[in-house]
């Protein structure tokens, strides 16, 4: 199995990755819910294998303004992962978690400047989304997933995109997105990336019994 | 002008001179834009990797420093660019955070500027302009005509190089 390619990976495994991807994303809502202490509903993930150049136009062109939350995945396996939306989106949370501190409107808010207090809420917000799906596949697979300290970004998208997309670009020339879309008061559009290397895929679907 | 062609992640694009390329959001790619001054035939490349000796999985060209600029070269001369008269000038390679993942991606910016210019100058093509490395994402479009590059980032005024 050592040879096995991304490509023939997603194709045969799809379905698996996509229950994963459901399953990560239905807990990371839960813990927002819980976080902010309201009731937030999740639509049906959509999982994606993407070509690179398609990657930006998906998430809503590749200048669209948005927060990544970027963290180092170790333990059985190895990788990292990126939890990416709109930073109108961002700033909506952020409010939400303040309990209304940030003192601006729904409408104001799309043009909020992330000060030193917004980014650490945010990176909170990250922290507890992201642990959330890794607990998830951590307890599926039980393979032990330590997440490190998200680091946060604020730029275009495409620019925070690149990132996973030379992580994926090291071994395929996709790379499989998760998207999520969060409502409470608005909706609001979550993306998850994860990027296991190559042997890590493989634990993966071996711990799942698929392969 | 007539046509602004869009290049993403691993692609490149050449154009004459009444026509302009741009590529969005570039975070720790590189876009690499030559051109001829004289006819102002030119083309851009939007690289990942620096190296493709490095990686196994190597057949996308466009993805790697050093296999793309070949391209990009390649097909700026069949556009009618002469070989000998081009110039150069890249953007990108910015470090978007403050850990790069996995060891071989740490300071992949870097590494991506680096091995760009390594290959521009074996290939004897002058660097007229950079602007790479910082923090933050870089929206560019390159005018082959005057070989303007302009660059917008976010909270920034554009500039030229």
């Amino acid at each position: 199995m050592k040879d096995l390619s991304m490509e023939q990976i997603t194709n045969q495994y799809l379905d698996v990755l996509k229950e994963l991807g459901n399953i990560g994303a239905g807990n990371a809502t839960t813990a927002l819910a819980q976080m902010i202490g309201c009731k937030v509903d999740m639509s049906v993930p959509q999982v994606k294998l993407l070509e690179f150049s398609e990657l930006g136009a998906m998430v809503g062109g590749e200048e669209q303004l948005m927060v990544g939350i970027y963290l180092q995945v170790e333990g059985d396996i190895e990788g990292s992962m990126m939890f990416i939306l709109e930073k109108s989106s961002a700033a909506h949370l952020v409010n939400k978690l303040m309990c209304g501190m940030l003192g601006v409107t729904n409408e104001e808010i799309i043009n909020h400047e992330f000060g030193e207090m917004e980014c650490s809420a945010m990176k909170e917000v990250g922290n507890i989304i992201t642990g959330a799906y890794l607990n998830a596949l951590s307890s599926l697979t039980n393979l032990k997933i330590y997440p490190s300290i998200p680091q946060l970004g604020i730029d275009m998208a495409g620019a925070l995109l690149s990132v996973p997309a030379i992580e994926f670009g090291l071994f395929a020339d996709k790379i499989l997105l998760v998207q999520t879309q969060f409502s409470d008061d608005i909706e609001l559009d979550g993306y998850f990336i994860l990027i296991p290397d190559m042997e890590s895929y493989e634990k993966i679907l071996t711990a799942l019994g698929v392969m | 002008m007539n046509e602004v062609i869009k290049v993403g992640m691993a692609a490149l694009a050449v154009c004459n001179a009444d026509d302009a390329i741009t590529t969005l959001g570039l975070g720790s790619c590189i876009g690499i834009a030559i051109r001829d001054p004289a006819t102002g035939i030119g083309g851009l490349v939007h690289i990942m990797l620096p190296d493709s000796t490095e990686i196994r999985n190597n057949e996308n060209r466009l993805k790697f420093a050093d296999t793309g600029i070949e391209d990009l070269v390649k097909e700026v001369v069949k556009k009618g660019a002469n070989r000998s008269r081009l110039v150069a000038k890249i953007a990108g390679g910015a470090q978007m955070f403050a850990f790069g993942g996995k060891s071989d991606l740490i300071r992949v910016g870097e590494r991506n500027a680096l091995a760009s210019k390594k290959k521009l100058n074996e290939l004897k093509i002058p660097i007229l302009a950079e602007d790479t490395g910082e923090t933050y994402g870089r929206t560019v479009i390159f005018y082959p005509k005057t070989g303007d590059y302009v660059i917008r980032s976010v909270g920034m005024p554009e500039k030229v190089i």
